[in-house]
Formats: structure tokens, C-alpha cells, sequence
């Protein structure tokens, strides 16, 4: 991990086991996420990876009859303290989902609801915000002229970099993007893919995706998981390039999974 | 950090207050339910006082207005049963077929016309079902029959097996319509035809929604008043045949609560035969929560 | 777990008759007539299916349809808006309309936050377990509690205990109690179909709960549980039983001032004309007329309903 000496570890995880009900999902996951960087988690379905990614800003507390062990680190401090209140932790941990999911509202109340929520009233402070994250998430100039219509009229790639800006609004530390591409045509997933090269000077992100040749344009950091285990991790050339383990490279030349 | 933790502490304070709010209102059903058990009770049990339960349940008279009255129910918890009975053997097939005709085998647009129908059915003002039994099927009765009278226990349980069909139908269909698609594929895919799929894979799978159906639709009968206080006939003795007029516990109820002296004996007896529906009702139901109980579990555990 | 066992048990005997028999070496002719015989059953039983469903068409027709055929005459412009005269053989139903519209839209102010609220707990707050439970089951015998008692319980509590006398509040009370079930039904259902998604993106923004629930998924589950209120509403003003001991009589001689005020509502009014009258033969095209009136409301409030929702699940599927 040469490439990562001297940046700050934005979050660390260590030790981290997680169950749902009896079965385990997580087995002992130690894996630190460094600040302007994009990490990209990879493996087979069910191999862990989303899971990991819900258990950074505590989406996972929402699943009843699960719990977890070992610790999560913001900062340095633990998320899973009993003094942290889940509800900032998640102002600075925003998450992107698979599958666009804005709210029947309009394009500006999409993108104004995380201020909204946080108590922003000022009609101009919003105005001004929402134009500049709309900017900034690359969909000012296509929706511009329509603000004030449903968000749900716009087409998928549209719907996801709005609820990517949605994410942004708010000003996150971390943004978390659970395989954001996945439901999206070619076109737009470059745009996806471009956007989170842009926005990595200003934020960490952590990405899940199915898609190898996704992990190898975006991330500069690829960890390996594979029925709960991290199997391998590091700087993403070297991982796709010479992988240390054997079951790593089965997957990433699409042996399996 | 110090000034968010502080403010993210009065938010959870406030979530956690707006939860113990939602809770608190949640519990007003049972608040409802408790206060309607208590209520009965204390109105109803004074008249314990004069009557043993065992006279009041069991005593073959009903005359609270005689000198000396008398009280037992016994007759109209026949008629209640009877009746509830004499509905079932009507609104069970009916309900339950046309559950099956609407869950598998009505192409989607006549589903779209039945289901509204059926749910109009649902929604007919008791008193307009009475209403239409008091005026049409009773004289027709009388006049194929040759009666006496045509508000009779036969009338009272037509109307009423109309009352309970929607009742029985939607959740049947739900039933019906929640049983694994793998399950009725498999069977087709074996050679059956879709009447066997149905008959021997989808209703035994679905039974026990069918069963909570049935129940709830026996206790929607025999909880319902304005039919039978409208076209039973009144008459409150033990039913002998399918024509005999008769009273049942809500109509009695009904029909005399108006003429009660305020929490004189008869008032109490009124209440107390309250109560006696109540419990009825209330085992009804507690049989189907039981029943239907089971079955989700069952539905997870296919699904 | 018994019940995946029957339908193995089914789909073994099922594979008997046609194809267990053919391997046999029986000859083909025979089993095209158990074939077609097979197929002749599930036509007959076919039948009988869509003439139960049939039946039930039917009977809703012959009840309208008698109820329109032999009521029509009697409406009129001072049906609608004129009080009844000389011992209710004559006139109007105006206080019954006035007094039944009254009920059932104070029963849905009553019933209606109270029941979001309870579904929004239900659905959105309670973890499962006991007190889920105990809260479901309670809901579930307060819809099976027979009507009448619900009127005996509104006499007891409301009318005497709590000294409303008979009354508008009384009746109102009475009649939200019983509709409270209807409308968690209904409510509950409006926020099962809220997408989880919604819930996931807001608290993903760091939104409280209680914003999301209020900000997202209440505005998304609005169409529904006005949905639910309709029905609502349409229950309440068909009911009889539960007003008979708290909030109508027979005749007032004018329309309510306040809600401590007892009325006319229309189901009462066809009850009494219909048995306790004294002319009951003279007032019938009244009766008609009334009952005609009622469920063109009551109907009309449920078409509406039925509509509306269909019209919402296309739009959530399409």
C-alpha cells in the first residue's frame, strides 16, 4: 500500500464482524478508507461487500435482530459508541443507492430535503445550494429549466446523479455509493464514473460494484471480498495487476463469482 | 463534536418522545376494547344479583317485561346460532368460490368488474339489507311457502349470508392469491389440469386463510344486528324449523334497549346479553387470530 | 411446514390418474377419455365458480336496482331539503341527511389521526414482538366487536358515564371507535406500499425518523389513507345499531345547533319507518326513498374510493 503512505485514514475498520439474525455476513473485517480517495469494494454476490458499506454510516441498525461486533472509526472516534448519535453520523457518511430512489417530490425538493431536514429555512441559502450541487453532481445543465417537475420524469442516469447530488447537499465527509451504476445504460454509467472521479477532491468515497472493469477506471484503492472475509486489499493497479492471492485473481479474470 | 453531540442528544431525546407519543395512540384500540369489556360488565352484572348465570344462560324464557320477569337467554343464543349457522351454509361456498373464481380463474377484466361488486356488496348499509328483507324476500317467502310469517330464521339468514360473503371472499382471495406461484407451476407442469391444481395443490395450501375467512365471516353474522332485528320475526323461542320466526341476541338487544327502564333489571339483562355476544364474537376472533397465526408462518417458511 | 407437506402429498396423487395409468400400457383411447373426462370436470366446476361470483353480482343488482326502481318517485327537491311532517307521514328527510353527514364525518375526525397514528406506529416504529402483538390483536377484535355492542358500549361510557347524553358527540365517538379498525386497515396498507427506498435515501440524508416519516412517507402514503377516510366515512354513515342508544331519535323537530344536540340520521329513520311507524303501508315510498338516498351516498363514497385506488396502483405499477 505504498501509494497511501501519508494520506489521513479517513475511516478505519477493525475487527468487524456482523450477523444477521444467526448467520453471519461479516467475519472479522479490518480495512482502513483513506481521505480523497475512492475505495472500491468487489466480490460475488453475497460476499459481503454491501454489507460492510451499511455498517459505515449504520444503515444496518435499520434490520432488526442484527447486531455487530468489533469497531468502526470516523475520525478516529467509533461510530458504534452509544454517545454517537446515528442521525449526524449519517450527515457526514451520505450514501448513494443501487437503485435510483429520488422522492416523488421535485427536482429542487430532492435536492433541498437533506438542508430542509437540517434545519436550513433561508429560501435563498437553498436556492443557491442547489444550484451549486447540481452543478457540481454535473446535472445543472439538463434540468435547469426544469427544477419545479417530478424528479421521477427524469431518465435513470439522470435519477441517480440527482440522488448522488441529493447526497452531496448536505456536505458529507464520506459518501458511501452501493453499486450506483448497476441499473443504468453504458452512456450513463460514464457519466456516473466521471463524476466520482471529479468528486474525490472534495470527498472520500466508498464504492461497491459488481462491474471489474467499474473498480479498475474509478477506484484507487480495491479490496477483495469473498463469503464475508476480506480476502485481499490494495493500491487498485497491484490488485488487478498482481494479485498476491490466488482466489483474487480467479475473480478478477472472471473465473468465478 | 462536543456541540453536536449535545444537540444530536435533544433530537433523540425528541425522536424518542414522538415514539412514545405514536405508541401511546396505537394503544387507544386497545384502551377501546378494554373500556367496551368494562363497561359491559359493570351495567351487565348487576342483574346477577337476581338471576343465577346459569338461569340467565340457560333459562328457557325471555320475558323481561312480565311480573315477575323472566330472564334467560337461552333461546336467543339458539337463535343466534341457528341462524349463523343456517348463513355459513350459504356464504361459505359462496364466498369461498368466488374467492377461487376471482384469485385464478377470471380473466383480469372480469376481475376488475367482480371485485368492485363484491366490495359494494360489503359496503350496503345493513339497514337497506334489512330493509329489502323486510319488503321483498319476506312476502315472497310467505307467498311461495305458504307462511304465517316471512320474517322468519330462514330470511334473517339469506340476508345475512350476503353480509358475510365479502367478508369471507377478500381474505380467502388473499389466501388463495399468496400461495407460491412454484406450487400451482409444479402442479401444472405434472399434467394436472388447472381445476385439480386448484382442488388438491392451491386450496389446501391456502386452507387456513380459508378458515380465518370462514370464521370472521360466521362471527360478521352473528355479531349483526340490523338484519336480524329487522327480518328475524321477534319471536323469542326455540326455533323448531327453518321457517320459525326468531330472536336473536342482537336483535333482542336492539329491539328493547330503547324501552329498558335506565339500569333497571332489564337493563342489565340487556348487557349482560351484551356480554354473551361479545364473548361469542370475541372467541370467533380470537380462533381466527390463531388460525391465521399459523398461517403466516407457514407463508414465510414456503416463501 | 404442514402445509408445503399436503401439496407434496397432492402433487404425487395428482400425477396419477393420466400420465400413472398410460405408462401402464393401457390403450390410448382410454386415456383420451380420462383426459377429456378431466377436462369436462374443470369445465363444470369452472361453471359453478363463475356462478357464485355471478350471484353475487346478481344480488347487489336486485338490491339497487329494486331500491332505484321503487325510490326515485319519491325524490325530489323538498324531499332533500325539507323536514318531515305530520307524524313523518309526509315531507322530507333534510335532518336525517343533515344529522348522518354530522355522524360520519365527526366519527372520521375522530378515527382518522387517531388511526394514521396507530398504523404509523404499527408500521413504521414497532419492533416485532409481544407488544406488537397484543397491539394487532387488539385491533383485531375491535373490528370484530358485533355493532351493537359497540352502541351498548357508547350508552355506558359516552351517554351515561361520560353525561354527553344522547348526542351528536356521543354518536360520533361511537361510530369513530367502530370505524378506527377500517381506517389502520387502510392506513397501514398506504404505508406498506411506500417504497423502503424512500426511508433509505432520507435517513441515508440524515434525516430524523420522525422527518422522514413526515417529509417522505406520509405525503407518499397521503392518496391511500385518503382512501382509507372515504371508506371511513361511507362505514359510518350506513351504521345503525351503534347510534340507536347514543345519538338519534326519532323525530327533531329542527336541525342540530351544537354537538350536544340529538338528531335524525337517515339509516335510523328507515328502521323506524320501516317497523315502529304508524302508518308503516302509507310511508313506504318514503322508506324507498330514503333507503335510496342512503345508498346512493353510501355507494357513491365507495365507488369513489374503489376508483380512486385503482387508479393509484396503476399509476405505482405502470
Amino acid at each position: 500500500m505504498d501509494a497511501d503512505k501519508g494520506r489521513a485514514k479517513k475511516m478505519v475498520v477493525k475487527n468487524l464482524s456482523f450477523f444477521y439474525g444467526g448467520s453471519k455476513a461479516l467475519t472479522d473485517v479490518s480495512l482502513d478508507f483513506y481521505a480523497n480517495q475512492v475505495t472500491a469494494l468487489i466480490g460475488p454476490s453475497g460476499c459481503g461487500k454491501s454489507t460492510l458499506l451499511r455498517c459505515l454510516n449504520r444503515m444496518n441498525d435499520l434490520i432488526p435482530y442484527s447486531r455487530s461486533e468489533g469497531q468502526v472509526l470516523l475520525d478516529g472516534e467509533s461510530i458504534y459508541d452509544p454517545k454517537v448519535d446515528v442521525v449526524s453520523l449519517r450527515r457526514r457518511v451520505g450514501m448513494v443507492f443501487q437503485k435510483p430512489n429520488p422522492f416523488p417530490k421535485t427536482i429542487f425538493e430532492n435536492v433541498a430535503y437533506g438542508l430542509r431536514v437540517n434545519g436550513v429555512k433561508d429560501r435563498s441559502t437553498i436556492e443557491q445550494k442547489v444550484e451549486d450541487t447540481l452543478k457540481n453532481a454535473a446535472l445543472w445543465e439538463e434540468v435547469k429549466e426544469r427544477l419545479y417537475d417530478s424528479a421521477l420524469g427524469l431518465s435513470g442516469g439522470q435519477q441517480q446523479r440527482l440522488c448522488i447530488a441529493r447526497a452531496l447537499a448536505v456536505e458529507p465527509e464520506v459518501v458511501l455509493m452501493d453499486e450506483p451504476a448497476s441499473a443504468l445504460d453504458p452512456i450513463a454509467t460514464q457519466k456516473i464514473e466521471e463524476l466520482i472521479h471529479h468528486l474525490k477532491k472534495c470527498y472520500t468515497i466508498i464504492i461497491v460494484t459488481h462491474n471489474m472493469q467499474q473498480a479498475a477506471r474509478v477506484s484507487d484503492v480495491t479490496a477483495f471480498f469473498y463469503l464475508g472475509k476480506l480476502i485481499e486489499a490494495g493500491v487498485t493497479d497491484t490488485i488487478f495487476t498482481r494479485p498476491k492471492l490466488k482466489q483474487t485473481e480467479e475473480y478478477i479474470t472472471g473465473r468465478f463469482g | 463534536m462536543k456541540a453536536s453531540q449535545r444537540s444530536g442528544q435533544s433530537r433523540r431525546r425528541k425522536e424518542k418522545s414522538i415514539r412514545i407519543l405514536f405508541f401511546a395512540v396505537a394503544s387507544a384500540s386497545i384502551l377501546t376494547l378494554s373500556l367496551i369489556i368494562i363497561f359491559l360488565f359493570m351495567e351487565g352484572v348487576p342483574i346477577f344479583e337476581k338471576v343465577s348465570l346459569k338461569e340467565f344462560i340457560l333459562g328457557k324464557y325471555w320475558y323481561p317485561t312480565y311480573d315477575p320477569p323472566e330472564f334467560g337467554i337461552f333461546p336467543l343464543i339458539v337463535a343466534s346460532l341457528a341462524v349463523t349457522a343456517v348463513a355459513s351454509l350459504i356464504s361459505i361456498p359462496l364466498g369461498v368460490m368466488t374467492a377461487a373464481y376471482l384469485a385464478e380463474i377470471a380473466s383480469s377484466r372480469l376481475r376488475e368488474i367482480v371485485k368492485p361488486i363484491v366490495e359494494l356488496l360489503a359496503a350496503l348499509p345493513s339497514v337497506v339489507i334489512g330493509f329489502f328483507g323486510m319488503v321483498v324476500v319476506a312476502p315472497f317467502l310467505q307467498n311461495t311457502f305458504n307462511l304465517a310469517t316471512g320474517l322468519n330464521l330462514f330470511n334473517a339468514a339469506l340476508m345475512l349470508a350476503f353480509m358475510s360473503v365479502p367478508t369471507i371472499c377478500s381474505i380467502s382471495e388473499d389466501a388463495i392469491f399468496s400461495v407460491p406461484k412454484e406450487l400451482k407451476e409444479a402442479s401444472l407442469a405434472l399434467g394436472a389440469t388447472h381445476w385439480e391444481t386448484i382442488w388438491r395443490v392451491i386450496v389446501p395450501a391456502s386452507i387456513s386463510g380459508i378458515s380465518t375467512a370462514v370464521i370472521l365471516g360466521m362471527s360478521r353474522a352473528m355479531g349483526e344486528t340490523m338484519v336480524v332485528l329487522m327480518v328475524a320475526g321477534g319471536a323469542g323461542m326455540i326455533p323448531t324449523s327453518l321457517f320459525d320466526p326468531v330472536r336473536p341476541l342482537p336483535a333482542s338487544i336492539a329491539a328493547e334497549m330503547a324501552e329498558a327502564p335506565f339500569r333497571g333489571d332489564h337493563y342489565s339483562a340487556l348487557f349482560a346479553t351484551g356480554i354473551v355476544l361479545f364473548a361469542f364474537t370475541l372467541l370467533f376472533n380470537l380462533v381466527a387470530d390463531h388460525v391465521s397465526n399459523k398461517y403466516r408462518q407457514v407463508g414465510a417458511a414456503t416463501l | 411446514m404442514t402445509d408445503g407437506s399436503i401439496s407434496k402429498k397432492a402433487l404425487k396423487s395428482l400425477s396419477l390418474p393420466g400420465g400413472g395409468r398410460g405408462r401402464s400400457g393401457e390403450n390410448p383411447g382410454d386415456r383420451a377419455g380420462v383426459q377429456s373426462r378431466r377436462k369436462i370436470i374443470q369445465r363444470v366446476m369452472f361453471a359453478f365458480f363463475k356462478a357464485a361470483a355471478v350471484i353475487n353480482a346478481i344480488a347487489l343488482m336486485i338490491i339497487v336496482s329494486f331500491l332505484v326502481a321503487k325510490g326515485y318517485r319519491a325524490i325530489n327537491w323538498s324531499f332533500l331539503t325539507e323536514p318531515p311532517i305530520d307524524s313523518m307521514t309526509k315531507g322530507g328527510i333534510l335532518p336525517c341527511i343533515v344529522g348522518t353527514l354530522c355522524l360520519s364525518l365527526g366519527a372520521i375526525i375522530v378515527a382518522l389521526p387517531i388511526g394514521v397514528a396507530s398504523a404509523v406506529y404499527l408500521h413504521e416504529y414497532a419492533r416485532p414482538g409481544r407488544v406488537l402483538r397484543l397491539i394487532r390483536l387488539g385491533i383485531n377484535n375491535l373490528a370484530g366487536v358485533p355493532s351493537v355492542v359497540f352502541g351498548l358500549f357508547g350508552l355506558a361510557f359516552f351517554v351515561v358515564y361520560l353525561q354527553m347524553g344522547v348526542s351528536i358527540l356521543a354518536g360520533c365517538l361511537t361510530l369513530g371507535a367502530l370505524t378506527l379498525p377500517v381506517i389502520i386497515g387502510s392506513a397501514e396498507e398506504a404505508l406498506r406500499a411506500v417504497p423502503d427506498t424512500y426511508r433509505e435515501a432520507s435517513l441515508g440524508l440524515g434525516a430524523t425518523k420522525w422527518q422522514t416519516i413526515y417529509r417522505v412517507v406520509l405525503p407518499a402514503a397521503l392518496p391511500g389513507v385518503l382512501t382509507g377516510a372515504i371508506l371511513g366515512i361511507s362505514r359510518a354513515a350506513g351504521e345503525t345499531a351503534p347510534i340507536m342508544f347514543t345519538a338519534a331519535v326519532f323525530f327533531t323537530p329542527s336541525l342540530p345547533t351544537s354537538i350536544f344536540d340529538e338528531i335524525m340520521a337517515l339509516p335510523y329513520h328507515i328502521y323506524v319507518l320501516a317497523t315502529a311507524g304508524t302508518e308503516i303501508e302509507k310511508t313506504r315510498h318514503l322508506q324507498y326513498g330514503t333507503a335510496l338516498v342512503l345508498i346512493v351516498l353510501v355507494l357513491g363514497l365507495n365507488l369513489v374510493a374503489i376508483i380512486y385506488r385503482a387508479r393509484l396502483r396503476k399509476r405505482r405499477t405502470g
